[in-house]
């Protein structure tokens, strides 16, 4: 996406703070709150402290106030927060006012407007009591300024101790029982001074102290102030190498106050400053929100001579500067500067006007632009899209603030409001022309995530999103996971895009697709925004979410990317790219990590599970040898069938059988399950399907660490052998081996393990044949999907009869079939080629034993697949404390290990394990 | 002995359940509220359920046992509304510190008969510091939304007299609770601080815990939950949590983002699910700690209980539940950004 307003690129330290399991580290940023929080961390870059709402400084503001026009003033703070203001400074110091009633009235009303009393409160005053009276209306951390020296130490304790009272932040004023710090020495020392006293004295946290080191104004034709921006700049460096924590902020129209009148320059003045003091670590500053001029753009001898006077380069920068804003008054308010700009090209137009936030001639450009290119939405993806992008990069390398980015954002929309009637027309049109009914191409949920307000990037794509015929739903900034979901619900979206600029979104992101995950959606999520990154979005959100997660560049990608999901023939394809392109991304990422410690497989063999085999008698199965079952009564197999997994195959997600009454597919279920008990129905009357199954129970002991000695009952010795986790693991945890669950032959004694293969398919296909050739696909899939169901039923059936009859080791157990899905029972079936024991090639072994294809008519594919597919084959182990695991990654040591005893080459061994190899081969 | 530092160290601590449902079940008349001190009081009594301290402290000390005996760590004093402006409601406002030292006597003696009984499980007292029935942030008048019911001093001045009552009572720990405006809650953190300051007592623990009042997962004065905890920052709580309003069902999304930045420890006291058609709580107690365990099991809490609607059967479930589960983690505190 296009938030590509900082440079941030993710980093390692990054990646780790977000891992579950690792102590979480809470950094010292300052930390404010009105509704909502304002944590300033590095990459917020500079803070603007709105100062409209200060009477000393806004006669329109003072003149309401005086007058008792609240509500008016309150549209004044409103504005300020809509021009970008992200703390509210509020004044009332006014001779003619009460200011503790003033204040009170003030900010009780404010905090009826969540609009503005989201964002945290700078108490403005010179008198103490009135900035009691203000902290006495906030429920929100906010900020005193200011308090001082300036009446002694102990005065300064008492006000200290007061805002800690209050938990405000404070603004240290850097006076002392002299006077204000002019030179740039004194600014540093009185700040100092403060700070020890703050942390040491009155247990300020550092990062709760904001010092403002003076401005004042220069180029006044006192030769003594000419240093004065020099000096601030100055101290504000060595502030912040001292006090790294503590924050730097000023007024900052106080440096330009000589040239009051003339806004152009004072406004140059200002960026200016700006750009040098905030390089050199000033962190907020109190500004005219929306105000700001471009430090690029200044007129470039405007800016020089701007330039001159702030780092006081030039003996006659003043007088150079008061001569050159004489023309610029003079000119009056429209300078030629403003109007060359229009004799550009139509897209440099475009462009200056974003980059300027200039709204005046969007109409005139836009429809020019309109009818020069040959598609409305060219317009969009082609010069605003570019212009976007410049101050996308001016705003990551500091030369532009957050207010003017806003303001470009709405020259953005404004053009692009002017296009939609067009693209509309466009695409009815083109609807007309091809026929068929309007309909949207899909439903697109878009959100900035919790946290975080940074929507430029988001509303680009949806905007072009929008143009390429999706519906959009925006749910705009700082939005909870909660709503995201629900909302993705209720309006049933088909793909969530979620954005974000700062660090921790990231972490909100991987949130968000662990909720999803949880709460069972299978619809899937994009991700954008500057500090999102490819790696990220593989090691981090995908892992997390296995519906499809893709992380997306710019606006102009996503167009595509939607597309390849929406599209239901492309999206397997291409989901699965960049499933394959993540994984490769994630491997490559764990490596370079290598966090992960591996144990050399003689010590994983010695981590086995504890098991005490002097005191385990085995249960000697009721029969050894081989037993088949033809033609099995399905009515009764059915009872087994676990009806979850059935849904998932129709990707309908949810847990039986709550799913037949959700609220959202609880329809399509019912009538899916209705549908399928009628198939299931004429499957076992008329006998459409053949259910076989053979079962063995065979004499075995373990002989080494990993490897089973079965004997079967045919003769001869059959050895199996599995593979063990080599993971390094907590302390108590075993590595676990299926080999483990069974006796070792230096005990003296016969354990046992069993086998077994278990069909519904037989019979399938001429019924498939027939749904295919009437063009039914839907009872083709539902007999697939019934079939496969029935095979796991038959398996789970015949699990209990063997646990219970042909083994009996628990002739007394009693499940409901819930419990038995649950796997409440004792002993487990793994099969070859599952997370226990991943070699497919064992399953030779298995069917040999059992005589399987003979016995049951399933065959083995030379991949290993089980034909009929509706087929299922495993082990049986009966040990009390047996359980399924995941092999997970295995070691070359092992490796070579197992193909010794496979009889096969490292490279065979290599290539039928490969996803299980931790190395890359 | 112990200290709740460690114990919160060591393990999930289990606070106690509701009063108010275990009160009902004793089904109180006007003449039992009042008993024999306030038997001509010129006003009604009955569903003063802090009055029960002086007129039936004998019912409130068994209704602690009964929470002691089903595993409580914590249990809370009988303050929810012992302070001057919420006993203005019964003409009571003067009986306000006594109350309170009452109230924390009662729970002591309980505490310390189990801590006596078992000095490997010490048992500590919260004083129980409700949200008063009027706030500072909302107007009670929404044609003047910049008119207040109350000032802030006068409810800084109310909470203090509240405080020193359950801090003479002896209570061990400071439970301001059920907050639904943040700045009641930050006037509460003032007397606090202003009342240790001038008396020089030692500092008690401050548990601060909100409510998080619907599916906006703001509080009732409109905050975030992250902003809520930024704002009450500055007590340097012993733990941030959040009870009432919801189950605990409802309340897992917060509980998470609490435990997310959260630098002190987490604590949570749902209610028993959500009221029924009938307002009556009807989450099983088994229900109730599954829940509680799937917070536990997810490292998001310290501290757990339950609020209303839930019984010393809750509790005892709960504390079963979590028993065996490894507390949160504090989270590092960098020095360094």
């Amino acid at each position: 996406m296009n938030d590509t307003l900082t440079n941030t690129t993710i980093d390692n330290n990054n990646v780790n703070e977000t891992t579950g399991n690792e102590r979480k580290v809470i950094k010292p940023f300052l930390r404010l709150s009105g509704l909502e929080p304002l944590v300033v961390r590095p990459e917020t870059n500079f803070l603007n402290v709105g100062e409209r709402t200060n009477v000393t400084g806004s006669k329109k503001f003072a003149r309401l106030i005086r007058e008792g026009h609240y509500e008016e003033a309150l549209s004044v703070a409103r504005q300020q927060v809509e021009n970008g203001a992200q703390i509210l400074d509020v004044n009332m110091d006014d001779a003619l006012l009460d200011g503790e009633v003033a204040m009170t009235t003030f900010l009780n009303l404010l905090a009826a407007e969540p609009d503005i009393s989201r964002i945290p409160v700078m108490i403005d005053s010179s008198k103490f009591s009135v900035i009691e009276a203000g902290l006495k209306c906030v429920q929100g951390k906010c900020i005193v300024n200011s308090i001082s020296l300036k009446e002694g130490e102990a005065k300064f304790i008492e006000q200290a101790n007061i805002c800690k009272d209050y938990g405000a932040a404070v603004v240290v004023m850097a006076f002392d029982e002299h006077g204000q710090a002019d030179t740039e020495d004194k600014r540093v020392n009185f700040s100092y001074r403060a700070y020890k006293i703050l942390t040491e004295k009155v247990g300020f946290d550092p990062q709760d102290i904001i010092f403002d080191p003076n401005i004042f104004a220069i180029a006044t034709g006192i030769e003594e102030h000419n240093n004065y921006a020099v000096e601030f700049i100055n101290a504000t460096r060595r502030i912040k190498e001292l006090m790294p924590l503590a924050k730097v902020s000023g007024g900052v129209s106080n440096v330009s106050f000589s040239f009051r009148g003339n806004e152009p320059v004072r406004e140059a003045m200002h960026s200016v400053f700006l750009y040098h003091a905030i390089k050199a670590g000033m962190d907020m500053g109190i500004v005219n929100a929306g105000m700001l001029q471009i430090y690029d753009d200044i007129e470039p001898q405007l800016r020089e001579l701007c330039e001159d006077a702030i780092l006081n380069r030039r003996e006659d920068a003043t007088e150079r500067l008061i001569q050159f804003a004489e023309t610029v008054k003079s000119k009056g308010k429209v300078t030629e500067k403003d109007e060359t700009w229009r004799q550009g090209t139509v897209e440099e137009r475009l462009s200056h006007a974003l980059v300027n936030g200039i709204t005046d001639y969007i109409d005139q450009d836009t429809e020019e632009a309109r009818q020069k290119y040959p598609r409305p939405l060219d317009v969009i993806e082609g010069p605003l899209m570019a212009g976007m992008n410049i101050v996308g990069d001016l705003f990551g390398s500091g030369k532009m603030f957050l207010p003017q980015v806003v303001k470009s954002a709405r020259v953005m929309k404004k053009s692009v409001a002017i296009l939609t009637p067009y693209i509309e027309e466009e695409k009815l049109r083109i609807q007309a022309e091809q026929g068929g009914e309007i309909k949207n191409a899909g439903k697109i949920l878009l959100a900035t995530v919790k946290g975080d307000v940074h929507d430029i990037g988001k509303n680009i794509v949806g905007v072009v999103l929008a143009c390429n015929g999706y519906e959009i739903i925006d749910l705009g900034v700082m939005v909870p996971a909660e709503k995201i979901l629900q909302t993705a619900r209720q309006e049933k979206v088909d793909i969530i895009g979620l954005s974000g600029l700062i660090t921790p979104s990231l972490d909100e992101m991987v949130h968000v697709a662990r909720e999803l995950k949880r709460q069972d959606f299978d619809i899937p999520l994009i991700i954008g925004g500057a500090t999102t990154s490819r790696t990220h979005t593989a090691v981090k959100i995908a892992q997390e979410y296995e519906h499809g997660v893709v992380h997306v560049l710019d606006a102009s990608r996503s167009v595509t990317v939607t597309g390849s999901l929406l599209n239901k023939a492309l999206k397997p394809d291409f989901l699965e790219s960049i499933r394959k392109e993540y994984q490769q991304l994630n491997e490559a990422f764990k490596n370079k990590k290598q966090t992960k410690q591996f144990l050399p497989i003689a010590e994983a063999q010695q981590n086995k599970s504890a098991i005490d085999w002097d005191n385990f008698k085995p249960v000697k199965p009721k029969f050894l040898g081989v037993k088949k079952f033809e033609s099995y009564d399905l009515a009764e197999i059915a009872a087994y069938i676990d009806w979850q997994p059935f849904f998932i195959a129709w990707e309908l997600h949810g847990k039986f059988p709550q799913i037949l009454s959700d609220e959202v597919v609880g329809e399509a279920a019912t009538r899916l399950y209705k549908d399928a008990k009628g198939l299931l129905d004429k499957i076992i009357k008329e006998k459409w399907l053949t259910a076989n199954a053979v079962i063995g129970l065979f004499p075995a002991v373990r002989t080494a660490a990993d490897t089973v000695q079965v004997s079967p009952e045919k003769g001869g010795i059959v050895n199996l052998e599995f593979l063990r986790q080599q993971l390094k693991k907590a302390p108590g945890q075993p590595n676990f081996s299926l080999a483990d669950f069974i006796a070792p032959a230096e005990k003296g004694y016969t354990d046992y393990i069993g086998g077994f293969a278990v069909t519904t398919g037989i019979g399938i296909e001429k019924w498939l044949e027939k749904f295919e050739a009437e063009h039914d696909d839907y009872n083709s899939i539902m007999l697939k999907a019934l079939a496969d169901r029935l095979a796991e039923a038959f398996a789970e059936l015949m699990h209990e009869r063997v646990r219970k009859e042909f083994w009996g080791y628990a002739s007394d157990e009693h499940f409901t079939n819930e419990e038995l899905i649950k796997e409440a029972y004792s002993g487990i079936r793994p099969a070859p080629g599952y997370p226990a024991c991943p070699d497919h090639t064992e399953k030779y072994k298995l069917f040999d034993m059992l005589d399987a294809t003979a016995n049951t008519g399933i065959e083995l594919t030379e991949s290993l697949a089980m034909y009929p597919a509706s087929s299922v084959s495993g082990w049986y182990f009966a040990n009390p404390e047996a359980k399924y695991f995941g092999l997970g990654k295995i070691e070359k040591d092992q490796v070579t290990d197992y193909a010794a005893r496979k009889g096969w080459t490292v490279e065979e061994a290599e290539q039928w394990l490969r996803p299980n190899l931790e190395y890359d081969i | 002995m112990k200290s709740l530092q460690d114990c919160a160290n060591e393990r999930i601590l289990i606070i106690d359940g509701a009063m108010g449902t275990m009160i009902q079940r004793y089904k109180l008349q006007e003449a039992d509220y009042r008993g024999t001190r306030f038997a001509n009081y010129h006003s009604d009594l009955k569903g003063n359920n802090d009055l029960l301290n002086l007129t039936q402290p004998q019912i409130i000390e068994a209704i602690h046992k009964e929470y002691l005996e089903a595993g409580a760590d914590i249990i809370e004093t009988n303050t929810f509304s012992s302070t001057s402006i919420a006993m203005a409601d019964y003409n009571m406002q003067e009986l306000a510190y006594e109350l309170n030292v009452e109230a924390a006597k009662i729970a002591k003696r309980a505490a310390a008969e189990y801590t006596a009984k078992n000095p490997d499980k010490p048992r500590f007292v919260a004083g129980a510091i409700g949200p008063m029935n009027k706030t500072l942030s909302l107007s009670p008048d929404v044609n003047n939304p910049g008119f207040r019911s109350v000032y802030f001093d006068e409810v800084a001045a109310s909470y203090q007299e509240q405080i020193r009552g359950l801090s003479d009572g002896g209570v061990d720990i400071l439970l301001i609770e059920t907050i639904f405006d943040t700045l009641n809650c930050k006037a509460a953190i003032y007397a606090i601080r202003k009342y240790f300051r001038e008396s020089g007592k030692p500092m008690l623990p401050i548990m601060i815990s909100g409510t998080i009042t619907d599916a906006s997962g703001r509080t009732l004065s409109g905050q975030t939950l992250e902003a809520f905890y930024i704002s009450v920052m500055h007590a340097n709580p012993f733990s941030i949590g959040l009870n009432c309003a919801l189950g605990g069902q409802q309340m897992r999304p917060y509980v998470e983002e609490l435990s997310n930045i959260a630098s002190c420890y987490v604590s949570c006291y749902p209610n028993a699910g959500l009221p029924n058609a009938f307002g009556e709580y009807d989450e099983e107690p088994e229900d109730t700690a599954c829940i509680i365990e799937d917070f536990a099991k997810s490292g998001f809490v310290n501290i757990v209980g339950g609020c209303c609607g839930t019984t010393p059967d809750h509790i005892r479930h709960i504390a079963e539940h979590v028993k065996n589960i490894k507390p949160r983690r504090k989270p590092e505190l960098a020095a360094t950004i």
